[in-house]
């Protein structure tokens, strides 16, 4: 147990403090500062990033920050948890942010509304740094929602577009719902847990405390809260059945989509789901649930990845899937703790694929950014091709994040974390359907992505903008070559210790495990390399197995359907039950009296309603009298 | 003399003087200015210094009958100071946004109802409580007949029915309040007094029965005044139809009386009386009606105004959970979150009505894009529009999670009790909230705006209390220790009673259902 200690509240405090602030001038001074706050904001993220290098190298603690809820025993503050897993994520947070804030002084430079986009920013910085640092549910679900806010803001950026604002709107509404479960699980577990909801109060409960027996003998108890707070990651990692939200908040600036929709708020599920392990080892059904999810939702948004055309929507599929890995690895975990019970262990397989694929996947968005940027916001792959010899640099970052997201073997980070995901996935019982899951989601990713690549930078431009597009400047360059060095370097030399802490211990992999998924990537990336190579149109779009993944498998539509029918349509009926029964039939009898005493006062005033109100007054007061001054005379 | 009885004569002498012609804005604001810097100094002294052994500060007791003992006695602890300090605050903002070319009524009703409100919730004698609430409701009543908005026919017929609903409520509540008084007297000498009430309540407890029975009348009568699910449908057509400044005031103030009410009077009073299963199921299923068909009521609505009156009767669904609960968490959060009410349905109306006037519709399918022309105005409404759906940060969220925690004490039961079900459902009723306040963000603020249909930022003199709301809901609901401190030993008493009622309430309940 890291003890409490004021000391180290130092740097937490300034992690939220610092862009919450310029979130804060933004807001109120932006007139004033005009384009300043864009030095203000990057300056708050350079200064946030070089504390969580700091902040590398300090001890493990627990500090608390503020108070926020204190009635008499009950205690709920703003602390921190400072241990390997939040210094590691805190670490990806900035210094993705960093970068993707220096990209975003050259994306959104000619944007009217830069100066709300940067405190919008700065605002998510804040949120975010909030949700790895919480030491409790309470406060993890307080930064949560904000983020939701932040994510709102960003993806409605630029809202006078209609199709904008409907998407920032379905996610934070979308993110409500799995909010609604992630309470429901807090409160459980509070009450369990009697009033403490501190992650390192709940683990010791659940290791050797009460709650580890109550487990067992209230097992539907605990798995509904399992649950509960898994619904919470669904909406916020993009999971199956609320994925829908995440590919339409593509409609939100690239550099957003790289920060927030690729590497760091959809991955906080995760991170939460890592810190909550011992909630979900405690219910078997539903770590037998939560990887299923998982799977299922890597499977099915790596088909439809490969019918996209939007180059960030093929990306944001593929976060989709990567997410579904990730969750999965949660689930499998957790189902092979409940036998040994190593759960404590350093290193998740879900964390390290979060760690390699965060900075491979904002470096493949900021490339599609800088693409995009170069082709006049332009985003059908199809109208791309032949970019390779315009953007050599976007090239050469992009080739790097694509083989690293396909898993070249050995040489690349994300090889290195699928395998730790696909080796458990090996190792539990019972797991072995997720395991061929995993192995054809692998095969899928390497498939979508040489077709994306093939398309959009080999070949010859179709399009006069491809053909026109020119290299990104300089301040866009730099981000991507950074994270480029950060993609190659992470399973090496000094981003080793970093690589370490995330990666699990077991780490060496069965030959079956290794055969497979270099056999996946061989045969994905051979077929998308002969299917697409010179092609200038989809060969499988007409066939109609595809056309349903270029669909997405119609659950748009369907859940259309049924927002129309299950809440409009029951709010349709319900407002007018309501005014059948309610205003029509308590309010029908005051109706009436009420025209009564109206006609009836109309006999003996002017008809004017002050007179009638007056009455009224007049009325309660010969009430009031009688009451105080005849009835107690009446008792004697 | 108390500091409070200068608080509740202040605005009563600002309406004195401004109806006798003395300068508006002078008079008008200045005194509400003066009056918000009185109750600030009276929190933040209550803050440090604290109360009586009774729980209240700054007493006094002029003595206006013997027998019955009727006083005009005040005294304020944390609770009546936290509604003190809400009233103040929303009453300078409504005050301030009426712009020149209105009548003097206008100014003269709202500090009319400020008086009653800021009288009924520091005033200690149930006779003097209930009169203040009497005498802020008739300008309100007045206002939507006079000076509502719609045709004339359509806002008697409005006036009519609240004039109705809430005179018949406070009827009832009177008799229930008399019912109590008598018995409690025993044939004795009869009191109004709280104190003396409290301890005849604690030395020679009613019989269980009574106790519900009174209960369940003062629930209904007070219940009305707050817009309790089903004698709510008052509430809407006529927050539509009032004049913006008594929108703000009885939405944002004067319905807290009657939840204050039940607060300060029903539970110390008769705290078994909630005990009782039926009625504590009752007041579940209301509440829940409240939450769940008003949300989906609320949903169906294509005005802003419609929203936002639907939305508050919505809204009283979180609180009256938090004095179903009973416990010491929950109803402290129900405090805060009357207070977090207020001003955020404040902030709503007052916006929506400077719409109006500019605008001359609040339909949601007209309006749209006016996010890019008026910038200063959208951030103020997104203030008010994410804290009353319970964003974090602002000062709903504070409310509705610690009534939420407080309901959820039991563990144990298979697996849900029904106070717990109670709060799974009003869980959804945070979704709900979302969904339609998100829609009319996006109709009004968001997209592109239509021919005609534009308006600019207000100037800042204009702003300015618009402003002060906002920052209250980003304090209150960053620290809301601050408010939480001032509640200090005083509700001890009455949580521990209610909520042991509570528990052996849900002990029964399972029973009661087969």
């Amino acid at each position: 147990m890291p003890e409490t200690e004021t000391t180290s509240a130092g740097l937490p405090t300034l992690l939220l403090l610092l862009p919450l602030l310029s979130a804060l001038v933004i807001l109120l001074a932006h007139r004033v500062l005009k384009g300043a706050c864009v030095a203000i904001s990057l300056l708050s993220a350079a200064i946030c990033f070089l504390i969580s290098l700091m902040l590398l190298g300090t001890k493990d603690a627990a500090p608390i920050l503020l108070p926020f809820l204190e009635v008499g025993k009950f205690k709920i503050a703003i602390d921190a948890i400072i241990d390997q897993q939040s210094r590691g994520m805190m670490f990806i947070v900035t210094s993705i942010g960093f970068f993707v804030h220096l990209f975003s002084v050259g994306y959104m430079k000619e944007d009217e509304a830069k100066e709300r986009f940067f405190g919008s920013l700065s605002l998510f910085m804040f949120s975010m740094t909030g949700i790895v640092l919480a030491g409790n549910l309470v406060m993890m679900f307080i930064f949560w929602e904000l983020v939701g806010l932040s994510s709102y803001l960003l993806i409605g950026h630029w809202f006078e577009k209609a199709s904008a604002a409907e998407a920032s709107k379905k996610a934070f509404l979308t993110n409500r719902i799995g909010d609604f479960g992630f309470m429901i699980g807090i409160l459980m577990l509070f009450s369990a847990n009697h009033g403490d909801v501190s992650f390192a109060g709940l683990k010791e409960s659940f290791a050797m405390g009460p709650l580890h027996d109550a487990a067992k003998t209230h097992t539907v108890f605990f798995m509904i809260a399992a649950l509960g707070i898994f619904m919470g990651a669904v909406g916020k990692s993009a999971q199956f059945p609320l994925h829908v939200w995440l590919p339409d908040a593509m409609e939100g600036p690239t550099p957003v989509s790289a920060l927030i929709h690729a590497a760091t708020m959809v991955a906080a599920g995760v991170y939460m789901l890592v810190r909550c392990a011992f909630v979900i080892e405690a219910s078997p059904d539903a770590a037998t649930a939560i990887a299923w999810i998982g799977g299922l939702t890597a499977l099915m948004a790596a088909l439809i990845a490969t019918q996209q055309n939007d180059i960030k929507r093929v990306l944001a599929y593929s976060t989709l899937s990567q997410l579904g890995y990730m969750v999965m690895a949660v689930g499998l975990v957790a189902m092979q703790a409940l036998g040994q019970h190593d759960a404590a262990a350093p290193g998740h397989p879900a964390m390290f694929h979060l760690y390699t694929h965060a900075f491979f996947k904002a470096m493949l968005f900021l490339g599609s950014g800088a693409v995009i940027y170069a082709c006049h916001h332009e985003q059908d792959i199809w109208k791309m091709g032949g970019l390779s010899k315009h953007m050599p640099v976007t090239f050469v970052t992009f080739l790097i994040g694509t083989a690293s997201l396909m898993g070249v073997p050995f040489i690349t980070s994300g090889f290195w974390s699928k395998e730790a995901i696909l080796g458990v996935a090996f190792e539990v019982k019972g797991a072995s359907p997720l395991f061929w899951i995993g192995v054809a989601t692998a095969l899928l990713t390497s498939f979508y992505m040489t077709r994306m690549f093939v398309i959009a930078f080999l070949g010859k431009p179709r399009s006069e903008h491809a053909h026109h597009a020119v290299e990104a400047p300089i301040v866009m360059i730099l981000p991507l070559l950074a994270l480029a060095i950060l993609t190659a370097i992470s399973p090496w030399g000094w981003a080793a210790k970093m690589f370490q802490a995330m990666k699990p211990d077991h780490a060496e992999t069965h030959p079956t495990v290794m055969i497979a998924s270099i056999a996946a990537l061989v045969i994905g990336t051979g077929l998308g390399f002969f299917l697409y190579k010179g092609k200038a149109q989809d060969p499988l779009a007409s066939k109609r197995l595809f056309k349903i993944f270029a669909n997405k498998f119609y659950f748009d539509e369907i859940y259309a359907v049924l927002v129309k029918v299950l809440q409009d349509g029951l709010a349709w009926l319900v407002s007018g039950l309501e005014r059948v029964f309610v205003d029509g039939l308590v309010a029908r009898l005051p109706a009436f009296a009420a025209r009564r005493i109206g006609s009836a006062s109309r006999l003996l005033t002017s008809g004017h309603l002050q007179a009638y109100t007056f009455l009224l007054g007049a009325g309660l007061l010969l009430v009031i009298y009688l009451v105080v001054f005849v009835l107690p005379q009446m008792g004697h | 003399m108390s500091p409070l009885e200068i608080v509740i004569l202040l605005p009563l002498l600002a309406a004195l003087a401004v109806g006798l012609g003395a300068p508006v804005r002078v008079f008008s604001v200045g005194s509400a200015l003066v009056n918000l810097g009185l109750v600030v100094g009276l929190v933040w002294n209550f803050s440090t210094t604290g109360a009586d052994k009774a729980g209240y500060a700054y007493v006094s007791s002029r003595t206006v009958l013997e027998n019955p003992a009727i006083a005009f006695a005040v005294g304020a602890d944390g609770v009546s100071l936290i509604l003190a300090l809400l009233t103040v605050l929303v009453a300078l903002a409504a005050v301030w946004q009426i712009s020149a070319e209105k009548p003097l009524m206008y100014h003269v009703a709202s500090q009319l109802i400020a008086a009653g409100a800021l009288g009924a919730f520091l005033c200690t004698d149930v006779f003097f409580l209930y009169a203040f609430h009497e005498l802020a409701l008739i300008p309100t009543l007045l206002m939507i007949a006079l000076h509502g908005h719609g045709d004339e026919e359509h806002r008697k017929a409005v006036a009519w029915k609240t004039t109705v609903y809430l005179g018949a409520g406070s009827l009832i509540l009177l008799a229930g309040l008399a019912w109590m008084v008598l018995e409690y007297s025993g044939g004795e000498k009869l009191t109004f007094d709280l104190t003396a009430l409290k301890a005849q309540a604690a030395a020679t407890p009613l019989p269980l029965e009574k106790q519900a029975s009174i209960a369940f009348v003062l629930l209904l009568g007070f219940g009305t005044l707050v817009s309790l699910f089903p004698l709510h449908s008052w509430a809407a057509p006529a927050y539509a139809a009032a004049p913006t400044p008594v929108a703000m005031l009885h939405s944002g103030v004067l319905k807290k009386f009657g939840l204050y009410g039940l607060f300060r009077i029903a539970l110390p009073l008769l705290p078994q009386g909630f005990q009782q299963p039926w009625v504590h199921q009752a007041l579940l299923y209301m509440l829940l009606g409240n939450i769940l068909i008003m949300g989906l009521v609320t949903i169906h609505q294509k005005r802003l105004d419609d929203v936002l009156a639907n939305s508050s009767v919505m809204h009283m669904g979180y609180i009256f959970l938090g004095l179903a609960a009973g416990t010491e968490v929950a109803l402290r959060g129900a405090v805060l979150l009357m207070f977090a009410h207020g001003i955020s349905i404040a902030l709503l109306f007052s916006l929506a009505g400077r719409l109006r006037s500019q605008l001359g519709t609040l339909e949601l399918a007209k309006l749209g894009g006016l996010g890019s022309h008026a910038p200063a105005f959208t951030v103020l409404f997104a203030f008010g529009a994410f804290a009353s759906i319970g964003l974090p940060g602002l000062a709903n969220f504070a409310g509705e999670v610690m009534v939420f925690i407080g309901s959820f004490q039991t563990f144990g039961a298979a697996p849900f009790t029904p106070l717990q079900w109670a709060v799974v459902l009003a869980l959804w009723g945070v979704v709900m909230s979302a969904v339609y306040m998100l829609r009319a963000y996006r109709g009004i603020f968001q997209g592109s705006a239509n021919a005609g249909l534009f308006m600019t930022d207000p100037a800042f003199g204009q702003r300015l209390p618009l402003i002060l709301l906002a920052a209250v809901l980003l304090i209150a609901g960053c620290c809301p220790w601050l408010l939480l401190g001032l509640m200090k030993t005083d509700l001890a008493s009455v949580v521990e009673t209610a909520s042991t009622a509570i528990q052996e309430a849900a002990k029964a309940a399972p029973s009661a259902s087969h």
